[in-house]
């Protein structure tokens, strides 16, 4: 009972993006289409997991002062396996995502989960909270993607889906579409979590 | 003992005059009118079309959400007119007509009732739905008209200044005239002058953000604008040109994004000067008047904040503390 909760929290309650509010940088970047952000988000469940796990296990031996150096490692050394999984296996993503990938390293959900949750929990709780953040990072991002790609190329996940006498614009596809879309986005969240409270 | 109770008791101002919100949107209004009859001249009945599906648009939406949000509907103030009619004369005459409805539903849902309504948004809601539509449909929007001529598209005498064009310059007087490809409210310098000198004697803009606009541009380009070296320059062509007397008089005044300070006002003007020179001679756009505006727009709350005015009687240190 208690591992769904802490599934949920990562999911919905504190859903990175939309309330943390955490990782803008892929958020915002790679969300042009919506099959990137289902890549990014997958890249991103595999290293917080692993890493929630690892520094979980190691909670213990790590001294205090320099516990963020070594998270730094245990995460750097499992975006280093995506990163090569994915040149390997889908060089065409890999080409997409970019310099993205590499830069999950520094992205601060990963480490904001490690200080604040595995390096106080044990490893069953740690493993599920990653996934749950995981999965929130996911959907956030492939939604950004997919009403992106809609109004910026007429397709979700490549598939046209307006009709061909829509004039996509192309804003949508640019840096500013995807301020544009996390702005109504986050808006939109906020309004609905305040009603969802004022109705319980 | 005398009785009070016919006394009114109420904050400032207590100095009345027969301007508020309403006449001063109309008074704007009207001054541009110069500028969408010569429009209609040139570009034919088209160009009203676009200004009346941007105005109805932009009415339209205000009314809608005012009506959702529970608030009082109030589009009489003409505020919305005032941003319809201005997006409308920013746009290219072959648009297609769902442009500037497009257009001004952003302006209006978007930059003004998203930030709380009139007074409250940061930016120029015109200005900003026009960045946005060429952002967004850049081939709709820069594909300018010849005058008197049907669908065929010509270049800006800026894009052909900036060399990104090829074609003939047009005459110091055609460019006063108005007689030259652009958007549909831009190509005429004298109808925006007219228009804006009777804002300035009506007292509804304040002279020094376009004479701080115009002076920039006009100096600047004389000093950097040549290709022969320093101070050879043609900086009337640059003031004629493009959409500076358009920002200028009727979107760098805006009261609700340009500094309410003296000072700021004039600060407004050469800031928004000096980006559209550096716009136009080096960046990567043949004009740069709107973005010019729209990024002094964000600057406005730092110009006013430097630019408080000394209080009667107080220290001048006292300033530099604040």
């Amino acid at each position: 009972m208690r591992m769904w909760q802490v599934f949920k929290n990562g999911v919905l309650d504190e859903n990175p993006t939309f309330k943390l509010v955490l990782g803008m940088c892929p958020t915002l970047a790679v969300t042009t289409a919506a099959a990137n952000g289902v890549w990014m988000g997958l890249a991103v469940i595999f290293v917080l997991t692993m890493s929630n796990l690892v520094v979980s296990l190691i909670r213990d031996f790590i001294p205090d002062k320099i516990r963020i150096p070594c998270y730094v490692v245990v995460i750097a050394s499992f975006v280093t396996i995506v990163d090569l999984l994915l040149k390997a296996y889908q060089p065409e993503m890999h080409a997409k995502l970019g310099i993205f990938i590499p830069l999950i390293v520094v992205n601060c959900i990963i480490l904001a989960r490690a200080e604040a949750f595995a390096s106080k929990n044990p490893v069953l709780p740690s493993i599920v909270d990653g996934l749950g953040m995981g999965v929130g990072f996911t959907v956030a991002l492939t939604l950004l993607g997919c009403i992106r790609e809609l109004l910026g190329a007429g397709t979700v996940f490549g598939i046209q889906v307006l009709p061909a006498a829509f004039e996509p614009a192309i804003i949508m596809i640019l840096p500013p579409g995807a301020f544009l879309t996390l702005g109504f986005l986050l808006g939109f969240f906020n309004w609905a979590g305040k009603r969802a409270k004022q109705l319980s | 003992m005398v009785k009070l109770d016919n006394l009114v008791v109420s904050s400032s101002p207590h100095l009345r005059s027969g301007e508020d919100v309403e006449k001063m949107m109309w008074h704007v209004n009207l001054a541009l009118l110069p500028a969408v009859v010569l429009s209609v001249y040139y570009f034919g009945f088209r160009a009203l079309a676009i200004i009346v599906f941007s105005i109805a648009a932009a009415v339209a939406t205000e009314a809608i959400i005012q009506k959702a949000t529970g608030k009082d509907i109030y589009i009489a103030d003409g505020s919305a007119v005032v941003t319809g009619l201005l997006l409308g004369m920013n746009m290219p005459v072959h648009v297609p007509l769902w442009l500037p409805v497009v257009g001004s539903v952003f302006a209006i849902a978007v930059v003004k009732e998203a930030f709380g309504g009139l007074g409250s948004n940061f930016i120029n809601p015109a200005l900003a739905a026009r960045a946005v539509l060429l952002a967004a449909w850049p081939v709709h929007m820069t594909s300018y008209a010849v005058p008197f001529v049907d669908g065929a598209t010509h270049a800006t005498p800026l894009s052909i200044l900036s060399g990104a064009a090829q074609g003939e310059l047009p005459s110091y007087l055609d460019l006063f005239l108005g007689n030259v490809g652009g958007v549909i409210g831009e190509t005429s310098a004298l109808a925006l002058l007219v228009g804006g000198i009777y804002l300035l004697v009506k007292g509804v803009i304040d002279w020094r953000t376009p004479v701080g606009f115009l002076g920039t541009v006009f100096v600047l380009s004389w000093i950097f604008g040549g290709n022969a070296g320093l101070f050879t320059g043609d900086p009337l062509y640059h003031l004629l040109a493009g959409g500076l007397m358009l920002g200028a008089f009727f979107m760098a005044t805006d009261y609700v994004t340009s500094p309410v300070t003296k000072t700021g006002r004039l600060l407004m003007g050469i800031g928004a000067g000096a980006i559209t020179v550096m716009i136009r001679l080096w960046g990567g756009y043949p004009e740069g008047v709107s973005y010019a505006i729209l990024l002094m727009n964000v600057a406005t709350p730092l110009i006013d904040r430097y630019t408080v005015p000394r209080v009667y009687g107080t220290a001048r240190k006292q300033l530099a503390r604040r």
